[in-house]
């Protein structure tokens, strides 16, 4: 699937390093977006969500629907170029996204405060099937273009070949964290700190715990959504949304562990380097045949748990308190 | 002391396995039914000696093999993993090497059932063993993410691992369930043919059901007499607080290493029969929904107990084929002209034109019936989680309490 893609891409090129960079960053922020959100809500409300790649491809086939089925709301707004009107419908189905994060929460989430955070996560694995089967049957068992006006178009610099998707990617991917970072910085982002440090003091303070966790599965999803989006238009030639885009996801698990699952800037650091692992093992080593296929997918997880060998709680996790 | 179940005047008559007249009576009935099950001789129930359900009650069987070893691992000890396909992969494939049919690409040694069932428990063990260290270190949710990663690597190697695997797609022959002397010789004892037993002529599926169920009663037993002992009580401290255990003496690092190469040995084993019962199997079978599979059984059953990780087996194992079987029935209903067809028309979708939640053909617009039992098991986790954590083990004892307190249940 994506592996191949991407080694075809590397190899186009005659400057192999660079493009191989160029893919790696690309692939890598899809990561970060993936991560950022899971960490959100890990932070947020100390919930592993294991249903955030199957939130991603609901995200991306919702662009789908909106885009290519029904045209909304592009067929009302037909004097804006196509980009602009594409734009609005993937828009509204992050919308969409972020109203089942906040459903997800108020349905599944909520009566579980309190309980044990495994419990938890286990709830998310069956939110995750239940997602995951609906939107695949939703979307035909099949590949679906999500008709973004990027396509195949590419930059070309000299040697160096750049996918528009791929700037698009980055520069959203740039945009996103710098809003959070802003977000944080709020009235609304500092009563999320609150509540992810001490939910019972955030309360004493004022803070509405409930509405804090709603908002977080919201932006969580938001975020989720996005990086499913651009999972779907990316690598150029990618077959858009698929049964498989939510096992992207899972790809990005390795990312938020790596970083540490409840540090912001880990998750950002983890995608990056995750991205560009992956990305430089399929090019470099994929014509060392005993590795045979797919090898590139597994690296993360290797990866991943060098890491913990190490350092248990991530590169920037923080360590757990424990008490008899 | 009769009439006074919950007096216990020894310590020893407490730890006993079945320790009241009505459990030893009770579990006496339930083993002459078990018994008599794959001869249609039951009442009623006689149709569960057919074949096709025999096959649903033989894999629930191998099932609840895996699902003790689970048990024992995320219940008891408190370890929470989604990595049992990756062992029970493992122990499969060892029995294919082991007793499996050479071939020009693959590898077999065609020893008997005696050395390859033990071997594949033992060599899913020593890599419980192996990955032990990082399971060790790392705590709580950290764990599902690296047991998670197992899965993963684990498919990518039965998928590049020709000679063990077999080829993507197609898969590998398993040695049939049989018990030999030696290899070439002639069956001792097949659990593989059709044909009369002791003058009882029995199809292939009751004789694999009872050595089947021997197994299960064997591994419950071990399991259950784990739990009570030193061992299953180091894990149940590490379980409920690690900490506090340490300082009582208990080695948390030897504990959750024990747990790990104990669960695994219950899954390879479980693998092992899943993939010899079946004959032939794609490496595809062994992924994350196998896992999550497993944590359903022990969830919807009751974690942490021997009674409630097998109904919770057989729960979820037998609920495909009741979906299945209720969604044939309401197509059906939905054929005729009552007022409940046309209630069954607005479930059912019986052609691509139709409108339906769930649509028996594959062209239909809802849910097939087999997205339909991944959906319900979703639901399921969910449901269970947040209304009855003990599971159908606590809505038996809640049931078993209200009696037992009759009149004066309130």
């Amino acid at each position: 699937m994506i592996d191949s893609l991407i080694i075809a891409q590397a190899a186009q090129g005659s400057d192999k390093l660079v493009n191989t960079l160029i893919s790696g960053v690309s692939l890598g922020a899809i990561y970060a977006i993936l991560a950022l959100g899971f960490v959100l809500i890990f932070k947020a409300t100390q919930v592993v969500n294991f249903a955030h790649g199957a939130i991603a491809a609901f995200g991306a086939y919702m662009v789908v629907y909106f885009a290519t089925v029904l045209n909304f709301p592009g067929r009302f707004l037909e004097f804006l170029p196509y980009t602009a009107q594409w734009t609005l419908s993937a828009l509204l189905a992050v919308a969409v996204t972020a109203l089942l994060g906040i459903v997800i929460e108020r349905l599944a989430i909520r009566p579980m405060i309190g309980k044990a955070l495994f419990a938890v996560a286990i709830i998310t694995l069956g939110l995750d099937l239940i997602i995951r089967t609906v939107t695949n049957d939703l979307m035909g068992n099949r590949s679906r273009g999500l008709g973004d006006p990027w396509g195949a178009d590419v930059l070309q610099f000299g040697e160096i070949r750049v996918a528009e998707a791929q700037i698009v990617t980055v520069v959203v991917t740039v945009v996103l964290v710098l809003l959070l970072a802003w977000f944080f910085r709020t009235k609304t982002g500092t009563a999320m700190r609150a509540t992810a440090f001490d939910q019972e003091a955030a309360m004493a303070q004022g803070i509405n715990v409930g509405t804090i966790f709603a908002l977080a599965w919201a932006i969580g999803a938001a975020l989720a959504a996005v990086g499913g989006i651009f999972s779907s238009v990316f690598p150029r030639g990618a077959a858009g949304v698929t049964p498989f885009t939510a096992f992207i996801a899972f790809r990005a698990f390795p990312a938020v562990v790596i970083g540490g699952l409840d540090s912001i800037v880990g998750a950002i650091v983890g995608g990056l380097l995750v991205g560009l692992v992956e990305v430089f093992v399929a090019s470099y080593a994929g014509g060392v045949s005993w590795l045979g296929t797919g090898f590139a997918g597994v690296v993360p997880w290797l990866l991943m748990m060098a890491v913990l060998l190490v350092k248990p709680y991530g590169i920037f996790g923080t360590e757990e308190v424990r008490r008899v | 002391m009769r009439g006074r179940p919950l007096l216990y005047t020894s310590y020893p008559n407490e730890m006993r396995l079945f320790p009241t007249t009505t459990k030893r009576v009770a579990l006496v009935l339930l083993l002459i039914i078990l018994f008599l099950l794959p001869l249609k001789l039951l009442p009623l129930v006689g149709f569960l000696g057919d074949s096709d359900w025999l096959i649903l009650i033989d894999r629930a069987l191998i099932f609840a093999i895996g699902a003790l070893g689970l048990n024992l691992l995320t219940g008891v000890a408190g370890q929470v993993s989604l990595g049992h396909a990756f062992f029970m992969a493992v122990g499969a494939y060892t029995a294919a090497v082991v007793g499996g049919e050479p071939g020009s690409t693959l590898w077999g040694l065609e020893m008997p059932m005696w050395v390859w069932l033990p071997a594949a428990g033992l060599v899913a063990a020593l890599i419980g063993i192996l990955v032990a260290p990082t399971a060790v270190r790392v705590r709580g949710l950290y764990l599902a993410f690296v047991t998670l990663g197992l899965v993963f690597i684990g498919q990518y190697l039965w998928r590049n691992l020709g000679k063990i695997a077999g080829g993507p797609g197609t898969g590998r022959e398993w040695p049939p369930l049989e018990l030999a002397v030696w290899r070439g010789q002639e069956p001792l004892i097949s659990f593989a043919d059709d044909g009369p037993w002791f003058g009882v002529d029995m199809v292939r599926q009751g004789k694999a059901y009872y050595l089947l169920l021997f197994l299960v009663i064997v591994f419950a037993l071990l399991a259950k007499n784990m739990m009570r002992t030193k061992v299953g009580r180091s894990w149940a401290s590490i379980r409920d607080r690690d900490i506090a255990a340490e300082i009582m003496g208990v080695a948390e690092a030897k504990g959750k290493t024990q747990a790990f190469a104990i669960s695994s040995f219950y899954a390879g084993v479980a693998g092992a029969l899943l993939a010899s019962f079946f004959g032939r199997l794609i490496p595809e079978t062994w992924d994350l929904l196998l896992s999550v599979e497993f944590i359903a059984i022990i969830l919807i059953g009751g974690a942490g107990t021997i009674t409630g990780a097998l109904m919770g087996t057989a729960f979820v194992v037998l609920l495909p084929r009741l979906v299945e079987d209720f969604t044939l029935w309401l197509a059906e209903l939905a054929q005729g002209d009552s007022i409940g067809s046309s209630l069954a028309n607005l479930i059912v979708a019986t052609d691509a034109q139709d409108f339906g939640l769930i649509s028996t053909t594959a062209a239909g617009p809802g849910l097939s019936i087999f997205q339909l039992n991944i959906v319900l098991f979703g639901v399921l986790i969910v449901v269970f989680l947040i209304f009855e954590p003990l599971g159908l083990y606590g809505i038996w004892i809640r049931i078993r309490n209200y009696w037992k307190a009759w009149p004066f249940s309130y």
